[in-house]
């Protein structure tokens, strides 16, 4: 079920103002971020967000299509390497 | 005969059942047309009026998408999230579930007939 309306969505107050301020001095930085559950707005169109995915920060760069997701989408938490031993290679292809 | 958004309808059907035949229109869309051209939903598709026919048409052609455009409108949809490279994409990508059901046993509907492996994607026609 989606989040009520009356709420608006939600996005961590500390990433949002750290992007306004990049947007405002014109800075490019991949900000590193563990706010996964924040919404992505139009304000991070075109920056690069590291989001962690319980281990290390996937870098994500966001563009007019995702905005209304949520940064965690697109952090996979779960590599699945196929069953077996014997696919190693299989498996950093997938990194 | 009765020809609406591209689809012939079936003759013998009743009106109300014939007009799901149309991909995009359910039960719950029919008693909607239905009640708004005021089209008696029980007879038979063959007996219907050239004029009732028209007005069928009109309203379905005009209010709903049916048919070829709302078969690439999901299409669409289902390719945005792959190419932004969502999970939900890389789940269709997959031909797994998109809503976190299990999958260590069940979901054979996305994952097709059991111990198929690669070739099931020939068989499965989405």
């Amino acid at each position: 079920m989606p989040r009520s309306v009356s709420k608006g969505y939600y996005i961590e107050p500390r990433l949002l103002s750290r992007i306004e301020q990049m947007n405002a001095s014109g800075g490019k930085k991949i900000l590193k971020t563990w706010s996964r559950r924040s919404t992505i707005v139009p304000e991070m169109i075109g920056h690069t967000l590291a989001v962690h995915n319980g281990k290390k920060f996937l870098p994500i760069f966001i563009t007019e299509n995702m905005v209304g997701h949520k940064l965690g989408e697109f952090s996979p938490t779960r590599f699945f390497k196929g069953h077996g031993a014997a696919k190693s290679e299989k498996a950093v292809a997938l990194k | 005969m009765a020809r609406i958004a591209g689809v012939d309808l079936p003759r013998d059907k009743q009106v109300h059942v014939g007009l799901t035949y149309i991909y995009g229109i359910g039960r719950a869309l029919v008693r909607q047309i239905l009640k708004k051209s005021g089209v008696d939903g029980t007879t038979r598709v063959k007996d219907l009026r050239e004029d009732e026919i028209v007005k069928l048409r009109e309203i379905i052609e005009r209010e709903h998408k049916v048919e070829g455009d709302l078969r690439k409108e999901v299409s669409m949809n289902i390719k945005r999230l792959i190419d932004i490279g969502a999970y939900r994409g890389l789940r269709h990508r997959k031909g797994l579930p998109v809503r976190g059901q299990r999958t260590k046993t069940n979901a054979r509907t996305r994952k097709g007939p059991k111990g198929m492996g690669k070739a099931r994607k020939t068989i499965r026609t989405v």
